[in-house]
């Protein structure tokens, strides 16, 4: 059946593989779809986090470790790893706070930018070279959902669908819990996980240098579009280079939602999604409202 | 006559690696760079190793092998995730001994991952791509569509070694045979594909 003249949420699901453009969207170049909008209009960003710094946040980084000492950084909570177990299990493990890759110090980085108030702790789940290291990152991610975080961010996903279950539950889990999971979609055409799961806000990039300009995409499943393109990320050893990936568009939308959480300190999951969709770029009233339709 | 030349395992890699060559080609002149490469991942060590490459350190760097997470390739194997990552001259910590034992060291580096059957299997990668009006994002899919290709190219030379593995050149044709008969149970279904690949087989010996 032809699906002309639906809306984006109820078109068929494109076969992305491996057509293009996977998730993102050049807004510099393109202008996002025109979608209708019920408003609500007295959520506004100033009112959303107008004021706030993160502080009272709990976030967790779940990636390849966070060095601690670097400038963007300014120090962690805790600093962990998933590590083999004596019985040949995975287990959770105080470490030193450093990262071999730098990919979790660069999202660290930015989730301080935005929100340096907020309380920032790592679990490495990337260490030993290796790929299809899912079951390191379910094991990581099952102990920062149970230890009570408020965000989880998580530039990473697993294409294999062995984990899809189990990291589907966990997901629905934090959801539950109040510890809302923010997922980077894939940089590529491909199925990966958990960032194509409702009960996490997923993210892709949108081209334009604006740390808080961020869009609904109204064809998910990636949900959002934060900065994601020549981002200035911190790296280990104190320097700075500037990174493109949706890796690096998730935590802008982490730092916002922690700020978000700083100023209400009692918001749910659903609520906090609420507020980033009503003050997005192309939704929001202050921002012109140009697809506002009751 | 080619045909009539006992089929080598260097030479009956090269249609694969010319479709290899042929990616990297591609890939180094779209994105106008200094040089592209695929590595293959492998899946006993986690090295990287070289397999095919256009431009900077073409003539020295096949076969080539770095230790598992080693730089931004290691990266992007490990975690099934591509990467852009630029102003590189400012940062020491990239694997730049890795870089400056290649011969060349780079500013900037675009890398993703061959994935085949939800597997990293390899890397492609560019260096130092232009500034060209192409636009970050849509650098970002062009190099997904390669990067589709190259696992497919990849894939395929896999294979072949596999199927060379399990066949070495040299191999007996009659203990071959007789390997394969008792894989066939008598009177039991026969995979279509294998009975396929042995009228293939026939046709060939006849």
């Amino acid at each position: 059946m032809s699906t002309l003249g639906q809306p984006p949420w109820r078109r068929e699901r494109l076969d992305r593989f491996p057509g293009v453009p996977a998730w993102s969207l050049a807004t510099s170049r393109t202008a996002p779809e025109e979608f209708p909008v019920s408003s609500q209009a007295e959520v506004s960003r100033e009112w959303a986090w107008g004021g706030a710094d993160g502080s009272g946040v709990r976030v967790c980084v779940v990636d390849t470790g966070v060095d601690a000492a670097h400038p963007r950084i300014g120090g962690l909570e805790r600093s962990l790893a998933v590590t083999g177990g004596p019985d040949g299990g995975l287990e959770v493990a105080d470490c030193d706070p450093a990262d071999p890759a730098g990919h979790g110090t660069a999202c660290a980085g930015v989730i301080r930018s935005l929100a340096p108030g907020a309380a920032l702790s790592s679990v490495r789940v990337l260490t030993n070279g290796k790929s299809g290291s899912g079951a390191a990152l379910l094991a990581g991610l099952r102990w920062a959902i149970e230890e009570g975080f408020d965000l989880i961010n998580l530039s990473l996903s697993t294409t294999r669908t062995e984990f899809r279950p189990a990291l589907h539950e966990l997901a629905d889990r934090a959801y539950f819990r109040r510890c809302l999971l923010v997922a980077s979609a894939h940089n590529m055409p491909v199925t990966s996980y958990p960032w194509t799961f409702s009960s996490v806000i997923s993210v892709a990039s949108h081209d334009e240098p604006d740390p808080m300009t961020y869009y609904y995409n109204p064809a998910p499943p990636a949900e959002f579009y934060a900065r994601g393109v020549r981002v200035p990320v911190a790296w280990p050893g104190g320097k700075e280079i500037r990174s493109t990936g949706n890796s690096f568009a998730a935590p802008h939308i982490t730092g916002i939602c922690a700020l978000i959480l700083s100023k209400h300190r009692w918001m749910t999951p659903f609520q906090l999604k609420s507020v980033l969709y009503l003050t997005a770029r192309n939704v929001g009233p202050s921002n012109g409202g140009a697809h506002d339709r009751e | 006559m080619i045909a009539n030349d006992p089929p080598s395992s260097a030479s009956a890699e090269i249609a694969e690696r010319r479709l290899l060559q042929s990616i990297v080609e591609v890939a180094r002149h779209v994105f106008g760079s200094a040089a592209a490469s695929i590595f293959l991942v492998d899946q006993d060590t986690g090295e990287l190793v070289f397999e095919a490459v256009s431009g900077e350190g073409e003539t020295h760097l096949l076969g080539r092998r770095f230790p598992p997470g080693t730089g931004i390739a290691g990266w992007v194997a490990e975690s099934g995730q591509p990467m852009i990552a630029d102003d590189l001259t400012e940062v020491t910590q990239f694997a730049h001994d890795a870089a400056r034992s290649t011969g060349y060291v780079p500013r900037s580096i675009m890398a993703a991952p061959l994935i085949r059957h939800e597997e990293c299997i390899g890397v492609l990668e560019v260096l130092d791509r232009s500034n060209a009006l192409r636009g970050d994002l849509a650098d970002v899919d062009l190099l997904a569509l390669l990067a589709v290709q190259a696992a497919c190219g990849l894939d395929f030379l896999l294979r072949l070694r596999r199927a060379n593995r399990a066949a070495p050149p040299g191999d007996d044709l009659h203990v071959l045979l007789r390997r394969i008969a008792t894989r066939v149970p008598p009177g039991g279904a026969t995979d279509p594909t294998a009975l396929k690949l042995l009228a293939v087989a026939d046709e060939l010996l006849a």
